[in-house]
């Protein structure tokens, strides 16, 4: 029964830092342009299908990872020019429905060119059980997940660092602050936005990769943002670490719930159960857990 | 020329606070009326009915509720096919289980379950705000629809989930053709919309509109922030439980959770959106467009494959259709942030100067 009770923990925290890594596109754009960009989960599904697509094509494994890679950067690039920089000073709430709007246009758009078909992606990874592990603890951790969970620890100390350390960064967090005072102090605003937007691209890329291996490459990758959404409002908007820390919780409460509660009420709360977990934890803390606390003055 | 207000003097506050001062927007409006209950109900084909016009109307009462919530008190909400859920399956246990239950009474106390429900999933809003809020009335999709799918009490204990609305009749008479449909739902989505226009006109839409602005400000000058935000998530929620309520009685046919998905609700907070945020014009404006978008795009692309002839698959022409979809939409939202109802604004300004320039 322990043995049951960790197995399901370490599956669902492994679970969930793929989850980060979804959310963690969601923080970087949302921390240096204000928008909350709905269009992180079709970004994934896009990258993960040309990379697959470029592979199908006969492009060996790492050539069609770089030919995705400045597809991806261009990508972020373009959506920059063409549809942030229009409503730059508009209402938050028309970005995020532009966000929308790209998200339809990037899952037609990438259906067109590749094709709805399901696929599978290789990464030379088994999603099979460490034996070392299971035969001394006979808890199984699966090999695939642990280094997910490697890769996406990478990514975010990478990134943390990036935000606080460098001087791109510090910029970063200003034009988040605010934009005009961004821009009157000379920061050039276009040029962070292209390379958020860029290194949103490369954090999507990642994502696609590691869970369209899990999954298959599939429509339903788009659908991965709505599991990151509430690791978001968990961790807090703005926060890396809030992102990494709301996805552990997120991910261990979602798979603990499924298993230990879910049977009495007839299964299927993995949908709901982290949504309302976030909600009741917003109730105490208002703007997540790490998130930047809001002063609100008149 | 025709429309100029010049010479049109007010003698009584009564007057001045009218519902439309204007003479020629009075005539206008009569007209609009006398088209759409006389003139169309006579003239319209079953067709055009069912696909065009009594969606539309149903729509419009949702994108109204929740531009009540979003557009006029500024709590951003993802959850309102959920409460247009509520309301039909409110709907269809009153029908269900109490019998002699007139019709229309159904559908009342459909919106107002809706309301209870909407008020539950509101208290939140007293503590968060903004993204935040957003993603937290999403727990209100997924949990409703889930709820509504595992607990079989609320589908009768249907094994399929799809269960066929009963037949509706208003005292006795039978409504199942297209015309008395969409006379039904005209006329509760007309009085229904003359209701939002006059609440947010009145106190209380000040009230929201004022913590639209700034709740903090709001909650200085005297405005009891709990009361007005859990109401206008009340208010939200009956006219889209209502408006779910005939979604599934007078246009599908049947109460199912399928039919209340995200996916509606994110169609409906386009309808308010592209038709202008914060204006009960602009949710009808926007309905239409996001009616028509869909049906014009795929008749521009059939049309282009036939005439061409491309031979385009029909997946390549679904996936054209949602990019131009997603396009249209940002393009929109550059052009004209305010959305469709600005643009009638600014048409009538125009028009009250034709033909002259100053």
């Amino acid at each position: 029964m322990v043995q049951f009770f960790f197995e399901v923990l370490i599956g669902g925290l492994l679970s969930g830092i793929m989850y980060s890594l979804v959310a963690l596109g969601f923080v970087l754009i949302y921390k240096a342009s204000g928008v909350f960009n709905f269009a992180q989960g079709s970004l994934v599904f896009f990258a993960a299908l040309t990379f697959v697509g470029l592979q199908e094509k006969g492009l060996p494994f790492a050539a069609a990872l770089v030919a995705t890679l400045g597809v991806m950067i261009v990508a972020g690039l373009l959506i920059e020019r063409l549809v942030l920089r229009p409503l730059v000073n508009q209402p938050p709430i028309a970005l995020f429905m532009a966000t929308i709007g790209l998200s339809f246009f990037i899952e037609g758009l990438a259906q067109l060119l590749w094709g709805a078909n399901v696929r599978g992606l290789d990464l030379g990874l088994q999603d099979e059980p460490i034996e070392w592990i299971a035969s001394r603890t006979g808890i199984n951790v699966s090999k695939f997940d642990l280094v997910a969970a490697g890769i996406a620890g990478v990514l975010v100390t990478g990134l943390a660092l990036f935000f606080n350390r460098t001087r791109i960064g510090r910029a970063l967090r200003a034009v988040a602050d605010d934009h005009q005072a961004a821009l009157a102090v000379g920061i050039p605003l276009q040029q962070i936005w292209a390379i958020v937007w860029a290194v949103a691209g490369f954090v999507a890329l990642v994502a696609g990769l590691l869970w369209g291996a899990r999954n298959g490459v599939q429509f339903a990758l788009t659908f991965v943002a709505l599991k990151a959404l509430p690791v978001l409002i968990l961790g807090g908007f703005e926060s890396v670490q809030g992102a990494i820390v709301g996805g552990l919780i997120i991910g261990a409460s979602e798979k603990l719930a499924e298993v230990f509660l879910g049977p009495y009420v007839g299964g299927g709360i993995e949908g709901w159960f982290p949504y309302v977990l976030a909600l009741l934890f917003l109730l105490v803390r208002p703007e997540g857990l790490f998130g930047e606390k809001i002063i609100r003055r008149i | 020329m025709l429309y100029r207000e010049a010479g049109q003097f007010k003698s009584t506050y009564a007057a001045d606070a009218a519902i439309f001062p204007i003479r020629q927007d009075r005539i206008a409006m009569a007209i609009l009326l006398a088209v759409a209950f006389v003139a169309v109900p006579l003239l319209a084909t079953p067709y055009l009915f069912s696909a065009l016009l009594i969606p539309f109307l149903i729509l419009s009462l949702a994108a109204v509720g929740l531009n009540i919530l979003t557009g006029y008190a500024g709590q951003l909400s993802l959850g309102a096919a959920a409460f247009m859920a509520v309301g039909a399956f409110a709907a269809y246990n009153f029908v269900l289980r109490v019998p002699g239950l007139p019709l229309l009474v159904a559908f009342a106390g459909g919106g107002l379950v809706a309301a209870g429900v909407g008020i539950l999933f509101g208290l939140p809003s007293l503590r968060i705000r903004g993204f935040y809020l957003a993603v937290a009335t999403l727990a209100a999709q997924f949990f409703i629809l889930w709820a509504l799918t595992k607990v079989g009490w609320f589908t009768n204990y249907n094994p399929s989930g799809v269960i066929t609305a009963q037949p509706m009749a208003i005292f006795g008479q039978p409504i199942a053709t297209p015309p008395a449909k969409y006379l039904l739902v005209l006329t509760i989505v007309a009085l229904m919309a003359l209701a939002a226009k006059n609440m947010t006109r009145g106190n209380i839409g000040r009230q929201w509109m004022a913590i639209r602005d700034m709740d903090v400000a709001a909650e200085v000058i005297g405005i009891r922030l709990m009361r007005a935000k859990l109401l206008a998530f009340a208010v939200s929620s009956f006219y889209c439980g209502v408006a779910g309520a005939l979604y599934a009685y007078a246009y599908l046919g049947t109460v199912e959770p399928e039919a209340y998905s995200l996916d509606l609700s994110f169609r409906i907070l386009f309808m308010i959106i592209i038709g202008g945020v914060g204006t009960v014009l602009g949710a009808f404006l926007g309905s239409a467009f996001m009616i028509l978008l869909p049906l014009g795009l795929s008749l521009v692309v059939h049309f282009l494959d036939d005439t061409l002839h491309l031979g385009v698959a029909s997946s390549v022409a679904s996936n054209v259709e949602l990019m131009v979809f997603g396009g249209l939409i940002i393009v929109f939202l550059i052009v004209e942030p305010h959305g469709l109802a600005r643009i009638w604004q600014i048409g009538k300004e125009k028009l009250r100067l034709w033909p002259f320039p100053h």
